[in-house]
């Protein structure tokens, strides 16, 4: 099958960027998106002609290297893929399809589709995780968790980092992202210590970053790959705003002292 | 390329209202005033079909309390100005935050009320403007008659071009407090997978309660089923 | 080369405590004073940085992906194991220690894989209070599954995204560190040389992939944790970008290669479908314990599966090992569906691939119980293959899944150059010639947060070293090696892709140094990888330039590597006569196809001294002694 594309070429970070059309001819429909996309790069070479840039790595789902915009969608059309596991049986002979990188200030376009998502990184970093020395751990058995909420937050684990929450809300919001995280930790006994500091300062990070605010329309969750529910965001608001009151409470006590 | 590690200073109530999740609670808990003072404002309104005497018995009895009636005067408006402030602050941290918008751009799954937010919200702020010149102040030469709410909706809503702005105004109204509805809730954490389609529903009843029950009245008077 | 183990000596239980016992500790004030350099972020690279940082070394840690968090440790589905006998099936940590060794076919150190089982107690301890979410019994506690190679049940897991965990569990744990300054990331940048100054390792070179700036990074010790090298095949089910250069470099600097020809082909994959095909799908080797294997008795049989009657069809698993049936070791899986696939009885339209069927078991136990058990893995079978596996038999294929070789390294995981330090699948040294299935997260987690911590300190202390500049020759000679590298690949200007280079040199070694070998073959692939090197650095097509990102030029480097690689693996596959794990020498079988070992002559680790440029490298020998688990044959019969 033949599959037009529209593809966002930007030479690198400060340079003006635009769409430009190419043309795949022999698309075997049980190639991943991906492997369409090597065979146009194969092409472009053997021309002569820089290949279209693009993140990726596993190819099976599970790293969040990948992803880009397929007409306006993250990752595409199937609802639960990554690009990478997006295959083209999907699509039609002669589809034309709309190709762009993940759009947010937080982002910026190093080249082509691949964005610079380190703000990711950065938020992890303001308290992303359960501060325990290597070494310190008491027996793995010594906290029963039940079975339903290490469930949950396995589900909110399941985060891949990919970025398609982002580049999907019209606000470009991370708050999915975050609230994963944020949920994943505050469910489980072990994260009990830090479960509002660790709010307090993610929800900052985030800020800081220039992510937009979440205003609850939900693409976030209809885009992600691993079915993250909007459920996580209310999480985080809550222990945002417990966090807040806590603080100043806190604060007040502190100024009494 | 690094990731430098970063550190969290700022006053806990600074950085409360600093973050985009502060300024939504503060929008979430506003936006709740300003629904309960539309509910208590329609239940006093539907008293226009028991009859001039009781509406007009209503309207000197708030008047008769000033402390009850300014108070709820100065909340409102503190109310209404911090649910725009921060709306307004979030509408331009989100357009900052993506500065370039997409060629082919799909609409979000979410439904209509959500995304109309931003601009129903305007359309019923100017409504209210208008709303408290014609029937509480009576400045933008409607027949007005002071503590007479029944003689001046009945005669405001016999002109149809009046009607048919409130009726609009209802409309974009119950919109915005279906999605606020629910959302407020989400906004201050609270969300059930069980529950929280419930809370939708529940959001859209009020919503239609509310909508429905103030456009009853420009009909009824334009119906005739309410007259002088 | 100097080959010395540094293995400690009395009771195997008192070992590696008394090798903790006898290191030297650097003070608490004086570890900021050290630097510590990291390539790589998977399980062993994260988790060593933030153990290194939490002791307070200054620590910089380089990973070529856009975030450390998506190494491919992250792709590991079915478990990690651990001796902990939550189960009270009999486990203990000399029977962990007792199965990777026999696992193994004996053929990786008794001191080495004993510490590892020791050490997997404390992984899941440390792992839990992390908040890694592994699965839970209604009571609260860890659940475990059982797993290939092993009669107790002590795989911990996290749905099938347990290596997805562990490392979120390591790269939180590390970006803590980088909160508090101890570790500096350096995401995507990749080593492209080994800095050694008056012998030991003080630095690498790195290229910034998206600047192209190449960077001497000095310091004090050299951590290498860049996983391994499967990905020389083309085919495999590593990332894309999972390569040998960091290793390769370090071999070419003067590290030992022990064992490049061990490496793991996994039984189920899902088949190759055409040439545009970039990479392969692991499916759990899970679902061999409901799904049973065939292929058609007739060569040739093109019917589709549903219509070729029971008694047509050659459950071969079964019928050749009846006791293990089709959950025997991947190895031997492996090997005997090659062996129906040649003997043109393969299925699907290439002819390479065997059925996994669950038609029985959907029968026996009800489709809804299937779906429970595997619902995930039917469901990405599906997206991939467009194909119902609840109705019709899944075709699948063996597949490069790990390499057991990679750079020599002792007791203390370090390398034969002093101050480079290897770990996890990067280096040799735990699996033998196989490796069992959920070992190696295990080890990955055991080396970082475990071992590296301790032995590089004992280095540190025990070693005075220099100050060194940027200006040292040695430093100066590395960077211009760099430079000249990238130069010469971007000006040859030629005519074929890095990628075709790539799959022509993964098809000679999938046939010729793949599941099996033998001697006529392995001579043919000697004679070929020369000369596809050769017409690459003749002919590979190299766009753009380096100050930019360039990802034809990442790739150009490490397949420029690869095809380096592949021929010492191809030449120690040929000086290993004998059969032994993932090594099948056709030449050195039972009558009835098993593998046969030599324990006589080739009970030892091979290790691969570099030679310089179109000079035949030198063997060394390891000899491997067993005190505790006498070498027996492995029957799974």
């Amino acid at each position: 099958m033949r599959i037009v594309l529209y593809i966002w070429r930007q030479p690198h970070r400060d340079a003006p960027g635009r769409m430009v059309r190419y043309e795949v001819a022999k698309v075997n429909p049980d190639m991943s998106f991906l492997e369409m996309l090597d065979v146009l790069n194969e092409e472009l070479m053997n021309r002569g002609e820089d290949p279209v840039a693009f993140d990726h790595d596993c190819r099976e789902g599970i790293c969040g290297s990948c992803g880009f915009m397929i007409n306006g969608v993250a990752h595409g059309p199937l609802p639960g893929t990554t690009v990478c596991q997006l295959h083209m049986r999907h699509f039609r002979d002669g589809d034309v399809l709309y190709l762009e990188p993940w759009r947010a200030r937080a982002f910026p376009v190093i080249k082509d589709l691949v964005v610079d998502r380190s703000a990711f990184d950065r938020i992890i970093a303001a308290g992303g995780y359960i501060s325990v020395n290597t070494g310190s751990a008491p027996d793995g058995n010594a906290i029963l968790i039940p079975k339903e909420i290490a469930e949950r937050a396995m589900d909110a684990a399941a985060c891949i980092g990919c970025g398609a929450c982002v580049a999907a809300c019209p606000n470009a919001s991370a708050s999915l992202f975050v609230g994963a995280k944020i949920a994943h930790l505050g469910l489980l006994p072990q994260g009990q210590p830090e479960r509002y500091r660790r709010a307090l300062n993610m929800v900052a990070q985030m800020t800081q970053e220039g992510f937009g605010s979440c205003t609850n329309i939900g693409a976030c969750e209809a885009v992600c790959p691993k079915n993250i529910k909007l459920e996580v965001i209310a999480r985080m608001n809550r222990d945002f705003l417990v966090a807040s009151w806590r603080a100043r409470r806190e604060a007040r006590v502190e100024g009494f002292g | 390329m690094s990731t430098a590690g970063v550190s969290v200073r700022g006053e806990p109530a600074v950085r409360f209202y600093e973050a985009a999740i502060g300024k939504k609670i503060v929008m979430a808990v506003t936006g709740f005033i300003l629904f309960g003072y539309v509910l208590v404002h329609l239940l006093g309104n539907l008293q226009i079909y028991l009859g001039p005497e009781q509406i007009n018995a209503y309207a000197r009895f708030l008047h008769s309390t000033p402390l009850l009636l300014w108070g709820a005067r100065v909340v409102l408006l503190a109310a209404v100005i911090l649910h725009i402030t921060a709306s307004v602050q979030l509408w331009l941290l989100n357009r900052r935050a993506r500065p370039v918008s997409y060629v082919m751009e799909k609409d979000p799954p979410a439904g209509y009320a959500s995304r109309t937010m931003l601009w129903s919200g305007p359309i019923i702020g100017a409504f209210v403007v208008f709303h408290i010149l014609h029937l509480t102040t009576g400045s933008v030469g409607l027949p007005y008659r002071e503590l007479d709410p029944y003689h001046n909706m009945v005669y405001g809503f016999r002109i149809w071009p009046v009607s048919l702005s409130y009726i609009l105004a209802m409309v974009l109204l119950a919109m915005h407090l279906y999605h606020g509805l629910w959302s407020m809730f989400q906004t201050v954490g609270v969300h059930h997978p069980r529950y929280t389609p419930w809370l939708k529903r529940l959001a859209a009843a009020f919503a239609i309660f509310i909508g429905a029950g103030n456009i009853s009245i420009p009909v009824a008077v334009l119906a005739g089923w309410v007259r002088e | 080369m100097e080959l010395n183990a540094r293995l400690p000596s009395g009771p195997i239980e008192q070992r590696w405590d008394r090798c903790r016992f006898e290191m030297k500790l650097v003070a608490p004030a004086n570890r900021r004073k050290y630097t510590i350099l990291v390539v790589g972020t998977g399980l062993a690279g994260a988790s060593a940085s933030a153990s290194l940082g939490e002791l307070g070394y200054n620590v910089r840690t380089f990973c070529f992906q856009d975030s450390p968090r998506r190494a491919h440790s992250i792709a590991a589905q079915g478990g990690i194991n651990a001796a902990k006998n939550y189960q009270n099936d009999g486990d203990s940590v000399f029977r962990l220690f007792y199965d990777t060794l026999k696992g193994g076919d004996f053929r990786a150190r008794e001191s080495n894989v004993y510490r590892l089982a020791q050490i997997s107690l404390n992984i899941i301890d440390q792992c839990v209070a992390q908040g890694v979410p592994f699965a839970r019994e209604y009571g609260g506690t860890l659940a475990n599954r059982s797993f290939g190679g092993a009669l107790v049940s002590r795989t911990f897991y996290a749905r099938g995204q347990t290596g997805q965990q562990l490392l979120l569990g390591a790269y939180q744990a590390m970006m803590r560190q980088v909160a508090a300054g101890r570790v500096t990331l350096f995401p995507r940048t990749e080593m492209l040389d080994l800095i050694v100054v008056d012998g030991r390792a003080r630095g690498i070179v790195t290229r910034n992939l998206v600047t192209g700036e190449i960077t001497a990074h000095l310091g004090d010790a050299v951590v290498l944790a860049s996983g391994g090298y499967g990905n020389v095949f083309y085919l495999a089910t590593y990332a894309k970008g999972s390569n040998c250069t960091a290793i390769w470099r370090s071999y070419k600097r003067g590290a030992g290669f022990a064992n490049p020809c061990f490496t793991q082909i996994h039984p189920t994959c899902i088949p190759v479908t055409g040439d545009y095909q970039s990479k392969l799908t692991l499916m759990s080797e899970s679902l061999r314990n409901d799904g049973r294997i065939w292929v058609p008795k007739k060569p040739g049989d093109k019917r589709p599966p549903n219509e070729i009657p029971e008694e047509e069809r050659d459950y071969y698993l079964e019928r050749m090992y009846p006791s293990y049936g089709n959950l025997a070791p991947r190895d031997i899986a492996s090997r005997a569906a090659k062996r129906v696939c040649d003997e043109g009885r393969g299925v699907g339209e290439t002819g390479l691939g065997v059925y996994l069927d669950f038609s029985d078991a959907i029968r026996r136990l009800g489709r809804k119980v299937i779906e429970e058990r595997y619902g995930n893995l039917f469901e990405m079978y599906q997206r991939i293959t467009g194909e119902d596996p609840y109705t019709v038999p899944m075709r699948i294929y063996p597949a490069t899944h790990y390499t057991m070789g990679g750079l020599w390294v002792d007791y203390h995981l370090m390398s034969t150059i002093p101050g480079l330090f290897v770990a996890g699948e990067a280096n040799f040294s735990d699996h033998g010639a196989n490796r069992l299935g959920a070992s190696a997260l295990m080890q990955g987690l055991a080396d970082g947060y475990f071992i590296i911590p301790y032995t590089v300190g004992d280095y540190l202390a025990g070693t005075k070293l220099d100050k060194v500049s940027e200006d040292h020759p040695a430093c100066r000679e590395a960077i211009d090696n760099v430079r000249c590298i990238t130069k010469r690949l971007l000006s040859i200007k030629g005519k074929r892709t890095v990628d075709s280079f790539h799959r022509e040199l993964g098809r000679i070694l999938w046939e010729y140094c793949g599941m099996s070998r033998n001697a006529t073959g392995l001579k043919t692939a000697l004679a070929r990888i020369p000369e596809l090197r050769e017409e690459f650095w003749r002919n590979v097509n190299v766009l753009g330039t380096n100050e930019e990102f360039n990802q034809c030029l990442e790739k150009a480097g490490r397949v420029a590597d690869f095809l380096e690689l592949a021929e010492l693996m191809c030449l120690d596959a040929l000086e290993r006569n004998e059969s032994c794990g993932g090594h099948f020498r056709e030449e050195y079988q039972t009558p009835d196809g098993e593998a046969l070992r030599d324990d006589a002559n080739y009970a030892h680790v091979a290790v691969w001294e570099y030679q310089g440029e179109g000079r035949r490298p030198l063997r060394h020998t390891e000899p491997l002694t067993f005190e505790y688990v006498l070498p027996t044959v492995r029957s799974y019969k």
